[in-house]
């Protein structure tokens, strides 16, 4: 059991890293990587959101949707949960701690329509996951989503003072160091043997 | 408004196409861009399901302009999206197996892809059902035009071959249709398209990577 789960969060976060070698979250990675800071607490505001989604969405999936056949409607719904999730979270930090919603509260709204986010759900009902499997994939998920996004932008403030020839100024030159590190990860991936 | 109308069609199909291509000048929707695109194959079908979508969302929400509340815009573009997406997903799921097994979770994210909800925003919620579906024929042409022209490049050098025809008999580069291809090759083509752009004395858009 526990091996079990193991073995999904090595290979959610590592192996299979959402954005290193399934390119999910790419907007937001390459958006947000320009400072250390905007990294940090980015990555901390996906690994929650991706972990209570993945739980809320396993729950309503499995408990209400199947035994209704209603697998059909699991985009609208999925989506729903997390916009309504994300909503409600907005709301309830302003509320209980203000210094935190100031801090985190911009990355909160960016979050609802995220690929990287609605992916958890769908890959948990793709899978037949049970809920710690699930959980456990949401939080593999979001500590990858966080190393990759914590790599970028450490790379990134160098660059800032590199040479580089004009035309692959900006987004040119993170798509190939973006290559550049998911060549590094492609060595992980005999890590385990699924 | 209709003359300027009229004369603008052939402008907005050649928008989406080529000033505004939604992946190499706008860096909107990137995920699928490298995602999807090891064949010319994939990279087609992913584009035509865009295409698809994205035309009827903007005819849908340009339908509804009046009718929707603008403080729930957002939630019912959503919906609406959704709904197309679910269409598309169940029929690649019945009539193209394989090609689904490999993409079919990219497909369903078509649903959050910042470029169709940016085109309900900025123009089909402004616009008369004509030139928005003109509109979303155009940026759907655009993104499908790359997603074609990524998956040839890489399906070139990674498999030696085009369309699923054999042309040199051994993999030329396998590197290009892993991972790390898909960003090299986006990032050399954004490389190029800036220096073709800096050549004939314009400003290189510097993409801003938005969602």
């Amino acid at each position: 059991m526990f091996k079990d789960l193991g073995t999904i969060f090595i290979a959610s976060a590592i192996i299979n890293n959402f954005v290193f070698s399934r390119y999910l979250g790419l907007c937001i990675f390459f958006g947000v990587t320009k400072k250390m800071e905007t990294a940090v607490g980015m990555s901390m505001t996906f690994t929650a959101v991706m972990v209570i989604s993945a739980a809320l969405s396993w729950l309503v999936y499995n408990l209400v949707m199947l035994p209704l056949h209603l697998g059909f409607l699991k985009i609208v719904l999925f989506i729903g949960i997390v916009a309504g999730f994300v909503q409600g979270a907005d709301t309830v930090l302003k509320k209980l701690n203000p210094t935190l919603y100031y801090k985190l509260g911009i990355y909160l709204v960016l979050i609802t329509t995220n690929c990287i986010i609605l992916a958890v759900p769908v890959i948990n009902a793709d899978e037949k996951y049970n809920f710690m499997q699930s959980l456990t994939l949401g939080l593999g998920s979001g500590a990858g989503f966080s190393l990759a996004l914590i790599l970028m932008a450490s790379i990134r403030e160098r660059l800032e003072l590199a040479n580089i020839p004009r035309p692959f100024q900006g987004m040119p030159i993170a798509f190939i160091v973006t290559g550049l590190i998911a060549l590094a990860f492609l060595g992980f991936s005999g890590l385990i043997t699924l | 408004m209709s003359d300027s109308a009229k004369i603008s069609y052939g402008k907005l199909i050649t928008n989406g196409i080529f000033s505004e291509n939604p992946v190499f000048k706008l860096a909107l929707s990137l995920c699928p861009a490298v995602a999807v695109t090891t064949s010319v194959k994939n990279g087609f079908l992913m584009g035509v399901a865009v295409l698809f979508v994205m035309t009827m969302v903007n005819i849908t929400v340009s339908i509804f302009r009046n009718l929707i509340n603008p403080k729930v815009r957002i939630p019912a573009y959503i919906l609406i999206i959704a709904t197309y997406v679910s269409m598309t997903d169940m029929f690649m799921a019945a009539y193209a197996r394989t090609a689904y097994r490999e993409m079919g979770l990219y497909i369903q994210l078509i649903v959050v892809f910042a470029i169709i909800i940016s085109r309900a925003e900025l123009f089909a919620s402004k616009n008369k059902v004509v030139p928005s579906a003109v509109d979303g024929i155009g940026m759907g042409l655009g993104f499908l035009g790359a997603l074609v022209l990524i998956g040839a490049i890489r399906e070139l050098f990674g498999k030696g071959s085009l369309m699923g025809v054999s042309l040199v008999g051994q993999n030329p580069l396998l590197i290009a249709i892993l991972p790390t291809g898909g960003f090299f090759v986006i990032g050399l083509l954004m490389g190029l398209f800036n220096w073709i752009e800096i050549k004939r004395g314009g400003n290189p858009s510097s993409g801003g990577g938005h969602h």
